[in-house]
This record gives structure tokens, C-alpha cells and sequence, in this order.
């Protein structure tokens, strides 16, 4: 389950190096045109479906475009969605790039959230602002990078598949929370929604200016290049890339494969529990079930259509924001149930799954198959 | 031990809660263990139990006939399962991959066609009273037991059986330990995986409907949290076999009641961790049944699982 770097594509001993170039820039292009084609199926398939609904699918897409882009209030609305998106996104991507597939994002995000919102308990009123942000800051990015990286180890010292592991922990993250929530550290001035005590306006974070979007957008996409060059631009990049390629041909060179599984493993947690710190100090502050808004889930879509490469992820986690941001228009305006962004999502899913095996295979994109056939 | 002590109050009620838990944890897990057999891994059981929850209900409303809902939702499940066959028969497709995918877009579909189902009630499967010798009612109650639970167990014995004894039970045996042998065999891999995940999937639409239409009992968005999964792990711990996978879910049907069963006498305190209490369990299960010597002999050679 690499992402198909140009780099490993094959090229004959012989081939000059414009030929070199000329596969790489294809090999990009397969890259790009594959996963569109497999948006654009489902897109394709989503309409059949509200066809047969008696729906006009014309409608949807312009309600998606409205909702989604059509606007400043809806491009603010987008981007607020689409900075989780970026980094649950990515926490998907980093251990999926050592081969590994793991999707509990969401548990570390809840979990991130937690902590920020629990280490900030004591300080609130008191304590300066801008220390506050940082310790939390710090609890969510420690615990979300610990809970994912407890999966890691798990993989390196006892072999256990970190799918169902991260997923198990997941659920495990959301019901500690929920312990703390409604227990010990229940607000008793809010009487609707168990929830911990607000942080206060003074302590949450701002926005970016010039925009209506706080400042996790900023931090996701910085988090997007800074792993962009972590994982493509550096030795530990590559030393990742031939773990997740071949993990014996990897344990040969003498890569420390077991260290490379944790480190990857607790980036990913990491980058959930920022998104999680955000999600608190930013957009809800304080923390309760609203943390588990499912971000976690539509990020594992967003860094397999992104192919797991980090700049890729910021694109695709705005569109799929803005068809979460348009999800409210659409159920008030046609009458869909709010679940139709996520049958909209499954589909894409699985036609971008199955969209996978076109790799290689496509003459357009692989000149050797021209050859071969004549 | 004295009838109505608190303790005997806890056991009974963790012997019934365990019957009633059990149940959607031995259909997805038997599924599981023959689509694991034949070679391939799907996750997607999950969304597959949420589809089944609510197609069963759906159709349990609109018809009355609760046992045409447990049909229809063992086919919905089953064209879940071949939906998964067919995706994973492309090359270079990752099944587990798929299994996600499938995870999220079987509860989209469930999501999307159940909310007009959330309000409304509908018929419910009868149960057996089996405990009519007791004059005890906390007897009573423990050993009401639905129908589906007892055909599991039946099931379980008789894939057990069947896996063994029979031309069908060898081929897919074979499928799963090697592909090549089952080609020179003169066997369509993807055939037999296709019937195979099939299948798994039916097992896994009835496990969904006897969630909606006896245990809890009804349609809601939070019926199913991550029982389909925990299948899947439930079947590596139980090392592809059909009785231990029964054994297994009635463990884990027991970790599953006892939150409810120290409600029942009053102990609400970490409700929450009694709750969360088959995730651990399941994860403590992963990490001591892992890479086991013995989990790795058991284990069908072309499962990606594993290897």
C-alpha cells in the first residue's frame, strides 16, 4: 500500500535521461488522473443513485458548489473543516507510508482534546494565555503521539495488526473520555451537555487575519509540508519508504524497521491530537462527545485519495470539507438525510479502492505496455 | 449461594447478558472465520452489522414478519461480502483497505435509508423461555433465549463438522493455505473466495439483525459500536476454528454484560469503563494471541493478515 512514488518507477538500463523525465512527469500524471477518475465515478454513481431516488443530482453538485465554495461564509466554513481534515489526514498517511494501515485518528483526537481541555482546568482565569495555549498544546500533541504510539510498539514488540489495535483504541479513547466527562471533571454549571469546564474567550485561539479561520488552518498545512519534507526530503524519509516497500530488504540494510514502525506511529498520533487541541481551544472550547465528529474517519479517506503524500493531502482535505460544510444545505434544501455526505463518502472510498488496480496498466501513462503489445 | 444476594444477582445477570451479547459476536465471527479460511480479510463487517441492523428492522416494520427481517438482512449482508469479493478479485486492490472503505459506506447506506426507522417499532424476535423450572426470576429472565442464539451454536458445530468432513469445508481449505494448489485443484480462487466472503457477510447481517430486532432491540445511529470488529479480532484469537470462536464470543459476551449487570444491583460508578471493557479485553486477547507460535501454525497460509 505505497504511495506510488515516481522515484520506483521502472525504467529500462538504457534510457536516456529526457526518457527518465518523460516517466517521472508520467508517472505523476497516473498519479493525478487515476484518483480524479475515480472521484469523478463516483460522482457519476452518486448521481445514478439520487436519480433513482427521484432527486435531481444537478441540484446536489450546486448545492455541494454553494455550500462548499460558493461563498466566503462557506469558504470559511470549509477551511474550519478542512484543518482536522489535514491532520487526521496525515495521521493516516505517515504510517501508511511504512506500509502500515492505521485508522485510529479519531481516538487520538478525542483523546488530544481531552488532555488540552484537562491540563487546562486548573489555569483557567489564572494563568496567561498564551502559557495556557502552549500546555495544552503539549498535553494533546503528547497523549495523541503516546495513544497512537502504544499501537506502534504493540506492532513492533508483539505483532499485533495495528488496524484493529488503532481502531479498538479508538473506542477505548472515546470511552475514557466519557468517564472523565461525565464524571469526575463534569462541569456542574452546565446542566445540558456533560462537557468540562469552558477554557474561557480570553484563552482561546484566535483567527488568522483576513480570514474567518483560526489558526489550526495554518498549523495543519504547516504540518503538511513539514512532513512533506520529513518523509520525501530526508534520509529518515527514505528510510521509512523502503521499510514500508520491502521491510526485510529494509532489515538487511540494517534500517531499524521496529524504531522507524514507532516513530511513525506516534508522528501520527501527534498530528491527531493537534487536530484535537484545535478542536477545543479553537472551535468548541472545552471538551465533550462533540470531539468524535468523525474527522478521524473521513481523514482515512482523504490521505488514501491523496495517495499519502502530505501536499496532496491539503487539497483533497478541502474538498472533502467543503462537502462536509455543505452537508447542512443539502439536508434542509433537497431533504437528504445529513448521512448522505457519508454514503457520498463510502462510495468514493470504494471506487477509489478499486480505482487502485489501474496502476500500470493504463497505456496513456506507461509507454513499456505500447511497446510490449505491438 | 443464596438466591437474591448481590452477587448471585451479578452472575445470573451476566450468564443472560453474556447469552444475549454473544450472539452478533458468534454470527460475524463464525462469517469471519470462513471468509479468513478461504485467504481473505474483511473488515468491513462492521458497516456489514449496521446494514444488517437496519434492513432488518426496515423490514421487520414494513412487513411484521421479524424472521423475513433476518433474511433480509443476511442478504444485504451477503451482497456486502460480495461486493468486498468482487472489489478485492482486481489485482493490486488491498483488502483490508476495502474492508475499511466498506466499513464506512455500509453504515452511510444504513444511516441514509434508516432514519425514517429510528421512531417507529417494530415486531422483535420471540424468545424461549427456558427457565420455566425456576421459580427464581432472575433465572427466568437469564435464560430467555432467542432462537438465533441456539442456531448459532448449531452453526458453530456444524461448520466445525463441515470444515473437516466435506468436499466444500476441503476446498476452501485449500483456497486459504494456497492458491496455487487450488488452481492445479482445477479451482476458481476467486469463485471460492466470492461464496466464501458471501457468505461471511449473510452470517454478519443476522448477527446485525438480532441487534435491532432482539438485543438491544431497536434502530438507532449508535446501535453498533465496533462489535464487527472486535468479530475480527475474536477469530484470530480463536485461532480459525468455529467452536473456539464460539467460546470466544461467549467470553466476550460475558465482558460485554457486565457493565449492565452491576447497573442491574445499583453500581453505576465506571459505568463508562465497564463499557469500553470488550475493547480492552480484545486488545489484552491481541497482544497475548499475537504472533503466537501457535496463532501463526493455525493460521490459512494466504491470509494478509498475518503474513
Amino acid at each position: 500500500m505505497m504511495a506510488a512514488d515516481p522515484v520506483s518507477l521502472p525504467t529500462a538500463p538504457t534510457a536516456g535521461a529526457s526518457r527518465a523525465r518523460t516517466l517521472l512527469w508520467l508517472g505523476y500524471a497516473e498519479a493525478l488522473a487515476i484518483p480524479l477518475l475515480a472521484l469523478l465515478v463516483s460522482a457519476l454513481l452518486f448521481s445514478v443513485f439520487l436519480l433513482a431516488l427521484g432527486k435531481s443530482p444537478v441540484q446536489f453538485f450546486q448545492l455541494v458548489w454553494l455550500g462548499g465554495f460558493g461563498t466566503a461564509f462557506s469558504w470559511s466554513n470549509t477551511l474550519l473543516r478542512a484543518a482536522p481534515l489535514m491532520l487526521t489526514a496525515l495521521a493516516v498517511a505517515i504510517p501508511a507510508r511504512l506500509g502500515m494501515t492505521m485508522i485510529g485518528a479519531e481516538g487520538a483526537l478525542v483523546l488530544g482534546g481531552f488532555s488540552a481541555a484537562a491540563i487546562a482546568l486548573p489555569m483557567i482565569g489564572t494563568v496567561n494565555p498564551w502559557f495556557m495555549n502552549a500546555a495544552m498544546l503539549l498535553a494533546a500533541v503528547m497523549v495523541g503521539g503516546l495513544w497512537t504510539g502504544l499501537a506502534g510498539s504493540l506492532r513492533r514488540y508483539r505483532g499485533v495488526n495495528e488496524t484493529i489495535s488503532t481502531l479498538l483504541l479508538s473506542y477505548i479513547a472515546i470511552a475514557i473520555m466519557n468517564f472523565f466527562v461525565e464524571g469526575a471533571l463534569r462541569d456542574p454549571a452546565d446542566p445540558n451537555k456533560p462537557s468540562t469546564r469552558n477554557i474561557g474567550a480570553e484563552a482561546m485561539i484566535g483567527k488568522i487575519p483576513g480570514i474567518d479561520v483560526h489558526w489550526g488552518l495554518a498549523f495543519a498545512i504547516g504540518a503538511c509540508i513539514l512532513l512533506y519534507v520529513l518523509m520525501l526530503r530526508t534520509t529518515f524519509g527514505f528510510a521509512c519508504a523502503v521499510a514500508g516497500g520491502n521491510p526485510r530488504a529494509a532489515l538487511a540494510q540494517g534500517l531499524p524497521v521496529g524504531r522507524l514502525v514507532v516513530i511513525a506511529s506516534m508522528i501520527a498520533g501527534a498530528c491527531a491530537g493537534l487536530a484535537g487541541f484545535f478542536e477545543v481551544a479553537a472551535v468548541h472550547g472545552k471538551a465533550n462527545a462533540s470531539l468524535a465528529a468523525g474527522y478521524g474517519f473521513t481523514g482515512i479517506l482523504v490521505a488514501f485519495l491523496a495517495r499519502h503524500h502530505p501536499l496532496a493531502i491539503i487539497p483533497v482535505a478541502i474538498l472533502f470539507g467543503g462537502i462536509a460544510a455543505a452537508g447542512g444545505i443539502i439536508q434542509r434544501r433537497m431533504g437528504l438525510p445529513d448521512a448522505s455526505v457519508l454514503l457520498l463518502q463510502g462510495l468514493c472510498f470504494v471506487v477509489l479502492l478499486a480505482s487502485e488496480t489501474l496502476y500500470g496498466r493504463l497505456r496513456l501513462f506507461n509507454p513499456a505496455l505500447r511497446t510490449e503489445r505491438t | 449461594m443464596e438466591p437474591g444476594s448481590a452477587f448471585f444477582m451479578v452472575l445470573m445477570a451476566m450468564i443472560g447478558g453474556a447469552i444475549r451479547v454473544s450472539t452478533p459476536f458468534l454470527f460475524v465471527a463464525l462469517g469471519e472465520m470462513i471468509t479468513e479460511r478461504a485467504g481473505r480479510i474483511n473488515l468491513g463487517l462492521e458497516g456489514t452489522l449496521v446494514l444488517g441492523a437496519m434492513s432488518g428492522y426496515a423490514t421487520s416494520y414494513q412487513t411484521g414478519s421479524p424472521w423475513l427481517g433476518v433474511l433480509v438482512a443476511g442478504l444485504a449482508g451477503c451482497c456486502m461480502g460480495m461486493l468486498h469479493a468482487t472489489i478485492c478479485r482486481l489485482p493490486k486492490v488491498n483488502d483490508i483497505a476495502v474492508g475499511i472503505a466498506l466499513m464506512l459506506f455500509g453504515t452511510g447506506i444504513a444511516f441514509f435509508f434508516g432514519k425514517p426507522y429510528i421512531q417507529p417499532s417494530a415486531p422483535r424476535l420471540p424468545s424461549i423461555p427456558l427457565g420455566g423450572w425456576s421459580d427464581n426470576p432472575q433465572v427466568v429472565e437469564a435464560l430467555k433465549i432467542n432462537p438465533l442464539f441456539i442456531i448459532g451454536i448449531a452453526l458453530a458445530f456444524f461448520l466445525a463438522w463441515a470444515l473437516k468432513n466435506t468436499r466444500a469445508g476441503l476446498i476452501l481449505r485449500v483456497t486459504g493455505d494456497s492458491e496455487v494448489a487450488a488452481r492445479a485443484l482445477g479451482h476458481s480462487v476467486a469463485l471460492v473466495r466470492l461464496a466464501a466472503t458471501g457468505f461471511g457477510g449473510f452470517l454478519a447481517g443476522i448477527g446485525g439483525a438480532f441487534l435491532s430486532l432482539y438485543y438491544p432491540g431497536s434502530w438507532n445511529e449508535g446501535l453498533s459500536s465496533g462489535q464487527g470488529l472486535m468479530a475480527v479480532a475474536l477469530v484470530i484469537f480463536a485461532r480459525w476454528h468455529p467452536i473456539r470462536c464460539m467460546l470466544a464470543a461467549l467470553l466476550f459476551g460475558a465482558a460485554g454484560a457486565l457493565g449492565p449487570a452491576l447497573q442491574s444491583i445499583g453500581i453505576t460508578q465506571g459505568y463508562y469503563f465497564f463499557n469500553a471493557a470488550p475493547y480492552i479485553l480484545t486488545l489484552f486477547l491481541m497482544i497475548g494471541s499475537a504472533g503466537s507460535k501457535k496463532a501463526l501454525r493455525d493460521a490459512p497460509g494466504e491470509l494478509s493478515l498475518t503474513r
